[in-house]
């Protein structure tokens, strides 16, 4: 356990009783304090730090997170938000002297406007249900986190949420219009709306991937499309994983620019195969999923083209989906190997990183040495689009010190992306995950310009700490803040 | 009034030093670009002007990752020339107020203004990475990447579109390029009245069609209105996508126009030449929900202004007659839910009614807090939309 959270603030402990009581009248019936209830909301999808909320608050309304907000910044409390808990950085990890504020129960869709392309909804509202709303109409939201059917908009919005189509139609950032904010002051605001330009600075842009540390989004404006005519997929195998970056590359080049464009390792080709059962080929080194969609002239003429890359770049096989059950199929493996690598090993770490697409190969190649020295095996899966990388480590927490050495092994892997050009995190947030190594991307004085900005929305620095930045200072202490030749600072410094 | 003090800074320690003598003196100064956009905001602003123009050149190009990153003072003409020699694009085509490309990416990424195929490809914000910067603290930062997908910190290249240089002055930018598509066809319908033109291209925007840009121009003097749906991507599918859009707008003749009419009639909306603004008339840059379009156009009418609309009636360039003071109008486009810019204005015109529209309450002061974030002196061309106090 090599990440530490503030350290508990027993002046709030002592009054615990005296907040249960205050949030009650706030929320008549929505205020959680049995142990045994609160273990629900010990962790989210990074299952390895997990941690007792102080009290759970359910609000439903605005007003209510507008009053829990005010309450708990006038009592110096702390507020972790959650959604539906599947970040898989520690986003919503709770901290034990903080009210965890819960925004399930946000789970209307409030308008829908066709002839606009957009849809009001609250934030609990999960990222399937608004494509569920409008679906019958011929309409979608295009943002498809693999989590779809249980992430909420409010947590995509936090995270700025990818998946595998954000290549063609991008992150949540580039499909929400406008977003109700409630500050830590209580005070509510609307940023954006229904606007295709921003009225002054663009402050939606920020919120959006802010994690919960600038606000609590109560609701969410977002931008739906019309669904394509047809869509088909492409399963491509290679001999090599330098061919299948190749390949990539030359779609790209061609002026193509697919739905989605996924790469698996053998090892994870295997793991998906011997889960699902997909009908991948085993003897491959790396295999390529394309889709493309459109109208059916257009898919067509892709799908020639691609072809005609792929066998350029001496591909073993092609597949060519025919029907919707066959695209389907090309998917299920993917879909599948996130509980397929669950199923090789007790535990397992999901890294994130991106990287320039041209290092594929060398990653790769970097990260098999890695894990040789590590003594962990490692299973990759790739938004090759747009050099997204998920190497998942395998590991056993029962076994002393191997999550130790699953960590170390993660944070190489992602200062490595860092090296090549890439960054910490592609989709899956900053979190606590990735917070200590924010200083091998920024520097003392870069972070301070990010924390200014949490210091105008949240002053007293009470909603989220202990997320996103390694050393929390105090606002008033940022204006200080100084690095001696442009040194990044060492991550065993004090934190908080 | 004395001709203001020029800065050219080398390099970003250079221009350390002069927002930092700035910050010290409390002399407030303009970052200028290609200064196509100078006049927009307070007109007679006692600054020091800092120019990016020594902040050229290309940093890293590789076609094949679709990421630019380029100096923030190099132009908009040479960074378009460059992408045109590789096939490729800056997909939110850039407001390019001269036709001539001396903008800056770093002035175009200040005003945040994106041209006609914002509709399809986003703004100018969904095509920014990454940047270097030196804030009105006088101390350079960075933030974002240089990849295409990054989550990691704020998003502070989102808050630098739109922030006119009153956060930091850009010295290096990273930007999403895209490949150019491969085939253009843009179909005009002739005749419709507003009403019909901004319902047009509601029912082509919301079809399959994956339309890039549309656009209404009502009917001036002489010539009838144009209403303009723009098709791109790969040949089979353009016209596949034009057959359809047929069937969407049944009753009406969709007319393919030439390639060099296309270019002539979508430059010159990007110019915001088409309503031949004069001297004594103000040209309103109006955002507001296509739905509400039709009733605004209608009021601007009462008024004798004449007006355009692109991104489907999201956006209109409004032209009313300087005798209209900016509270009535900015009180008209509210009505309609949507917020106005004066891009262009006699100087006098300019001196009394700020250029952007003010931010709503509530929002207003989380913006000036986050400003002092990034400007705590306030140094950073303070007056150029918030009015001198007295």
């Amino acid at each position: 356990m090599t990440i530490c959270m503030p350290a508990l603030d027993t002046s709030v402990l002592v009054r615990r009783d005296r907040i249960i009581v205050a949030l009650q009248r706030i929320v008549p019936g929505g205020v959680l304090t049995d142990p045994v209830t609160l273990r629900a909301y010990e962790c989210d999808a990074f299952t390895a730090y997990r941690q007792l909320p102080m009290i759970v608050v359910l609000p439903e309304t605005t007003a209510q997170v507008s009053a829990i907000l005010r309450y708990c910044e006038e009592a110096k409390v702390k507020v972790v938000p959650r959604g539906s808990g599947t970040s898989l950085s520690g986003g919503a990890l709770p901290l034990g002297d903080a009210v965890l504020l819960g925004m399930a129960k946000f789970n209307r869709i409030l308008s829908v406007d066709y002839e606009l392309g957009t849809a009001v909804v609250q934030p609990g509202v999960t990222n399937l249900a608004v494509t569920r709303a409008v679906e019958g109409k011929g309409f979608y939201y295009a943002p498809d986190p693999s989590s779809q059917i249980a992430c909420s908009i409010g947590g995509n919005v936090a995270e700025n949420s990818g998946g595998v189509h954000c290549l063609k139609y991008g992150l949540t950032t580039n499909n929400v219009l406008g977003v109700e904010l409630v500050l830590m002051n209580g005070a509510v605001v609307r940023l954006g709306g229904n606007e295709l330009e921003s009225r002054g600075l663009d402050l939606l842009g920020v919120v959006v991937g802010s994690e919960g540390l600038l606000g609590v989004v109560t609701e969410v404006t977002v931008r739906i499309l019309r669904t394509p005519a047809v869509v088909r997929a492409l399963l491509i195998g290679f001999a090599s994983v330098e061919q299948a970056g190749q390949c990539v590359a030359e779609v790209i080049a061609a002026g193509i620019i697919p739905a989605g464009m996924e790469m698996m390792d053998q090892p994870a080709v295997h793991a998906a195969e011997a889960f699902v059962h997909a009908g991948y080929p085993l003897d491959v080194k790396a295999l390529l999923i394309v889709e493309v969609d459109g109208p059916q002239a257009e898919c067509e003429h892709l799908i020639a083209e691609i072809k005609a890359i792929a066998a350029k770049n001496s591909a073993a096989c092609v597949y060519i989906s025919n029907s919707e059950t066959e695209r389907l199929k090309f998917w299920a493996g993917r879909k599948a190997a996130f509980p397929a690598v669950g199923d090789m090993a007790p535990d397992y770490l999901c890294m994130d990183g991106t990287i320039p697409r041209r290092c594929l190969p060398q990653v790769l190649h970097r990260i098999g040495e890695l894990s040789t020295r590590y003594g962990l095996r490692v299973v990759n899966v790739f938004h090759a689009g747009d050099g997204n990388l998920h190497p998942l480590i395998l590991y056993d927490a029962s076994q002393p010190g191997e999550l130790d050495r699953a960590e170390e092994f993660g944070s190489d892997i992602l200062r490595l992306c860092v090296e090549v050009g890439g960054v910490l995190t592609g989709e899956h947030g900053v979190g606590i995950e990735k917070r200590d190594l924010m200083p091998v991307m920024f520097n003392e004085i870069d972070l301070a310009h990010q924390q200014r900005v949490k210091c105008a929305f949240d002053p007293s620095l009470l909603l989220n700490p202990g997320k996103v930045f390694p050393q929390l200072h105090r606002c008033a202490e940022l204006g200080r803040v100084h690095v001696h030749g442009g040194k990044v600072p060492h991550p065993e410094l004090p934190r908080f | 009034m004395p001709s203001p003090r020029q800065e050219a800074p080398a390099d970003s320690r250079e221009l350390e030093q002069i927002v930092r003598g700035a910050s010290a003196s409390r002399t407030p100064i303009e970052v200028r670009g290609g200064g196509s956009k100078r006049d927009i905001g307070y007109p007679d602003r006692d600054t020091v002007v800092v120019s990016t123009e020594r902040f050229g050149g290309v940093i890293d190009y590789d076609p094949a990752e679709l990421v630019l990153t380029v100096g923030a003072g190099m132009r908009l003409a040479e960074i378009e020339a460059l992408l045109l020699s590789n096939r490729q694009m800056l997909a939110f085509e850039p407001c390019d107020f001269d036709g001539a490309g001396t903008s800056t990416i770093g002035g175009i990424i200040g005003a945040g203004l994106a041209g006609s195929r914002r509709v399809s490809a986003g703004n100018v914000r969904d095509h920014v990475l990454g940047f270097s910067a030196v804030s009105g603290r006088g101390e350079a930062f960075v933030a974002g990447g240089r990849v295409v997908k990054n989550v990691t910190g704020y998003d502070l290249s989102k808050l630098m579109c739109g922030s006119w240089g009153s956060l930091a002055v850009l010295t290096q930018v990273s930007l999403k390029v895209l490949p150019l598509p491969r085939t253009s066809l843009t179909l005009e319908i002739l005749g419709l009245d507003d009403t019909q033109g901004i319902a047009a291209m509601t029912r082509a925007l919301r079809s399959q069609a994956a339309v890039a840009a549309a656009a209404y121009v009502p009917a001036f003097a002489a010539q009838g209105s144009s209403t303009l749906l723009r098709l791109e991507g790969f040949g089979p599918s353009v016209q596949a996508r034009a057959r359809s859009l047929s069937d969407v707008l049944d009753q009406m003749t969709l007319q393919p126009l030439s390639v060099d009419q296309a270019a002539e009639k979508w430059s010159a909306l990007r110019m915001g030449s088409l309503l031949q603004v004069t001297d004594t008339e103000v040209l309103w840059r109006v955002n507001v929900p296509a739905t509400a379009a039709a009733g605004l156009c209608s009021s601007i009418r009462s008024l004798r202004g004449r007006f355009c609309a692109d991104w489907g009636g999201h956006l209109l360039f409004v032209c009313l007659p300087a005798g209209l003071s900016a509270d009535r109008m900015r009180s008209l486009v509210e009505k309609a839910g949507g917020h106005a810019m004066i891009q262009r204005a006699p100087r006098d015109y300019r001196a009394l009614a700020p250029a952007l529209h003010p931010e709503r309450p509530g929002v207003a002061e989380l913006a000036l807090r986050v400003k002092a974030g990034f400007d705590p002196a306030n140094i950073l061309d303070p007056h150029r939309f918030t009015e001198r106090l007295a």
